[in-house]
């Protein structure tokens, strides 16, 4: 590389540079290169697009200015996942969704060199059947407004010129001019809260871990995710690695920390490999490393992988695991801020968070303060996952309502389906009803009804879903991921998901609802970490709000979603049936009896609800009922 | 039988290697954990009390570790480790028969994960961050969204055969 960017005027003139050197770039085609789209195959499509147009620079002249060059590029995420994979055309501003390596030729022959549309790869509405073929137009996006995604899907992630040609870099340069209390300072007066669940403002943790006068203090970056069903902050650190790193350099410089940590789950290799890309790029331009920028400020940034344990994203595990401990946590105080990594003072935070830093430090607070709601500014990532029409990553300014992010965003319910519930903020979360559609979604309104932004994961749940199983779900979990240090959290959870499969296998009875209430808030009371005392969550929310529900299945002996094995009635369709015997051949209890050619008949009675017989009808005539 | 200091050194040439590149410090045992799992697929016991005496650590402290974390196994894995993400999204999008197709297709009865030839381990896992394909499953890391009952069928019948073939 060579290049050094050792002061502002080099990094203002590496940006001019990139800028111009993008500028160039007449189209730029970028293929969604995050976990998804791959996984769909989008690697074997860029090579194609990148082999299609290599030759055909001067042919391409639709752009009044004539093309200088095509630019074929991998970005991360572009958030549409379901979609994937996803192609996307600049500066047109055309996405293609469920591109195959087949439809490589015409998106070159028709799009690229004659500038038109190809209807049958746009994205289609599946209730209003539309065609949306701009990308910001599809409603997915339109409702959406991205800063911590602001460059996911747009740049290459593993090309740092094309981050220093979005600003990259900037924000630490601006930080560098200003004292370590005006960088907090801006941070608090944002009124930016962390992102990792919790929601404590940012800025006040900065200025605790600011105050400790020790000489070695550390900040890390929390990217553990262990959150089921969320994965924005994989997504920020596949597809914009260089605005993590950056967030976490000004946290550095802000709270007196050299050292940086980036702790990432071992189930995100991609993330490990972009971060990885990432900080040696930036220590070749000398963005990391001694004197940076010229200053005093000196910051290296080291990745630590996890090994699987989900107790290991509480921040007092976390760095017992970067210890190289078993991820136990431990009880605060003492805070981090005051005594973390290696008894030194250490700022601890999630990687949206971060993300979020570097545009506050150029924009400014008010510009922060803007967007959300009074208490809670700014944005926040969902993934918005299940039963939706449009499952993906999304960015929205917070105090939407929940309404508004499923329909509007998420493009309600698949299938033309009822909805049942929403799951939000993970194990920790809660499920919230139909009711609660109008609810606006911020840190504060959240927990009054006894849910959580959580890291926010958004699992929609249609009316085939049963919520008792999804309760038992949630503790099977929690129970698993226990690290057993305390005895409410160990115990406990272990007697409530026995209650819950009690009740899920149809031997529950109407005292254990009252028990598992009991217990739920003994171990909400007593645990030590954030997992046990949030463990109980979804089930005192599912009791909440689908008591009927339990009550159905202990009294009446029913799953009303026709979801749990043991409570499932069978019979047989006699419009399907075409009397063929197959299944009461299987019936090892002689449950099914009839004559060939007729409808059988199926002895509820008898039933022990094997299955056997639908995995044997070749016409789907034995159903739930 | 007591193996030497240095014809133990020998034996654990690979596990050396890797002590040395990450260096002895406690903090680097995750890592080193992690390597010499990759390279024998699994951490056998008289390895990790190896470690223990080479990184100067006591055997309950790597013990410890190794079974803490859920990516180490104690036990040989397949030559195959099928993944069945079981996070909240996949969960309500029906991985379990999913789950239920393969343990069937590839013969695993009971507690069993790994198949007796030690072609297939099949296990579960909370979350691949790769929802809005849900039910995700991975195959060695290689990522498959959107599994149906039949869809992993037919991916498993082709890794057999190719298996067969070899
Ligand atoms: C059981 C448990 C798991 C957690 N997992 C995560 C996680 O995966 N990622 C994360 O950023 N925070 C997680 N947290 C919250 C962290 O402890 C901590 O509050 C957070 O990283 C602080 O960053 P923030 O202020 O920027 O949100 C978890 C907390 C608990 C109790
Ligand atoms: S829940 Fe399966 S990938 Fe997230």
């Amino acid at each position: 590389m060579g290049l050094k960017i050792d002061s502002k005027k080099a990094l203002d003139a590496a940006k001019e540079k990139a800028r111009q050197r993008m500028e160039n770039e007449t189209i730029r085609i970028l293929i969604c290169a995050g976990t998804g789209c791959v996984a769909s195959g989008s690697l074997d499509i860029a090579a194609a697009l990148k082999e299609a147009t290599k030759d055909i620079k001067a042919e391409v002249t639709f752009i009044e200015d004539g093309c200088k060059s095509i630019a074929v590029k991998t970005s991360g995420c572009h958030g549409f996942c379901a979609m994937g994979p996803l192609v996307r055309i600049e500066p047109l501003g055309v996405l293609y969704t469920k591109v195959t390596v087949d439809d490589v030729e015409e998106i070159v022959e028709t799009t690229i060199k004659k500038g038109e549309i190809i209807e049958r790869l746009a994205y289609k509405h599946p209730v209003s059947g539309e065609i949306y073929p701009i990308e910001k137009e599809i409603p997915f996006y339109k409702n959406q407004t991205r800063i911590g995604l602001m460059n996911c899907g747009v740049i290459d992630p593993e090309d740092l010129e094309e981050y220093l040609a979005r600003d990259g870099y900037q924000a630490i340069a601006k930080a560098l001019t200003m004292s370590q209390q005006e960088v907090v300072d801006i941070i608090k007066a944002s009124g930016l809260r962390g992102r990792g669940g919790g929601g404590f403002p940012t800025g006040l943790k900065w200025q605790f871990a600011l105050d400790e006068e020790r000489e070695q203090k550390y900040v890390i970056c929390n990217g553990d995710e262990g959150d089921p069903g969320a994965f924005m902050d994989r997504s920020i650190m596949e597809g914009d690695p260089h605005k993590v790193i950056e967030g976490l350099m000004i946290a550095g410089y802000a709270t007196g920390a050299d050292t940086g940590y980036i702790y990432v789950r071992a189930e995100y290799p991609l993330a490990v490999k972009r971060l990885k890309k990432a900080i040696s790029d930036a220590q070749a331009y000398g963005l990391l490393g001694e004197n940076i920028l010229g200053t005093d400020f000196s910051f290296k940034v080291i990745i630590k992988e996890g090994a699987g344990a989900f107790v290991c994203g509480e921040e007092t595990a976390l760095m017992a695991s970067i210890e190289g401990e078993r991820g136990m946590p431990r009880p605060k105080p003492p805070f981090p801020a005051q005594r973390g990594l290696w008894g030194c003072p250490t700022t601890i935070n999630n990687v949206e968070t971060l993300a979020n830093v570097p545009n506050i430090i150029l924009k400014g607070a008010d510009w922060f303060r803007k967007l959300g709601t009074e208490n809670s500014p700014g944005t926040k990532t969902f993934a918005i996952t299940g039963d939706v029409a449009n499952t993906g990553l999304i960015e929205v300014p917070m105090g939407l309502t929940l309404r508004e992010v499923i329909y509007d965003v998420g493009g309600g319910i698949k299938d033309n389906k009822k909805f049942k519930a929403v799951q939000i903020g993970g194990p920790s979360g809660g499920c919230l009803t139909e009711e609660h559609l109008d609810l606006t979604l911020d840190f504060d309104s959240l927990s009054q009804v006894g849910a959580m932004i959580g890291s926010g994961g958004l699992v929609v749940m249609d009316e085939d879903t049963c919520i008792v199983e999804v309760a038992r779900f949630f503790m099977e979990f929690t129970q698993n991921e226990s690290c057993g240090k305390c005895v409410l959290c160990r115990e406990g959870t272990k007697r409530m998901l026995e209650i819950l499969q009690r009740i899920v296998d149809g031997k529950g009875e109407l005292k254990d609802i009252e028990k598992l209430e009991d217990i739920a808030s003994a171990v909400k009371d007593g645990s030590l970490c954030g997992l046990g005392k949030t463990a109980p969550n979804p089930v005192l929310t599912t009791l909440k709000y689908f008591r009927d529900e339990y009550i159905a299945h202990v009294v009446d002996k029913k799953c009303p979603a026709g979801i749990c094995e043991a409570l499932k009635v069978y019979g047989i369709n006699a419009d399907k049936c075409k009397g063929c015997s197959k299944c009461s051949r299987v019936c090892p209890v002689g449950a099914i009896s009839g004559e060939i050619k007729k409808p059988f008949i199926l002895d509820t009675e008898k039933c022990i609800k094997c299955g056997a017989c639908v995995e044997a009808c070749p016409f789907d005539a034995v159903e739930v009922v | 039988m007591a193996l030497t200091m240095s014809a133990l050194q020998r034996k654990f040439e690979k596990v050396n290697e890797i002590i040395e590149k990450y260096g002895k410090k406690k903090s680097s045992l995750i890592a080193i954990l992690q390597e010499i799992q990759e390279e024998y697929r699994y951490l056998p016991e008289e390895i990790l009390t190896y470690v223990a005496t080479a990184m100067d650590l006591s055997p309950a402290t790597v013990f410890g570790v190794a079974t803490f974390y859920a990516q180490f196994s104690l036990e040989p894995k397949g030559k195959y480790i099928i993944r069945v993400c079981d996070g909240t999204a996949c969960h309500v999008r029906g991985s379990m028969p999913v789950y239920n197709a393969i343990r069937k297709k590839v013969g695993l009865k009971g507690d069993r994960k790994t198949t007796d030839d030690l072609n297939f381990t099949v296990e579960t896992v909370s979350c691949l961050g790769a929802c809005g394909l849900a039910p995700v499953v991975t195959i060695n890391d290689k990522v498959y969204g959107q599994m149906t009952p039949e869809a992993i069928e037919l991916i498993l019948d082709q890794l057999m055969k190719e298996e067969d073939g070899q």
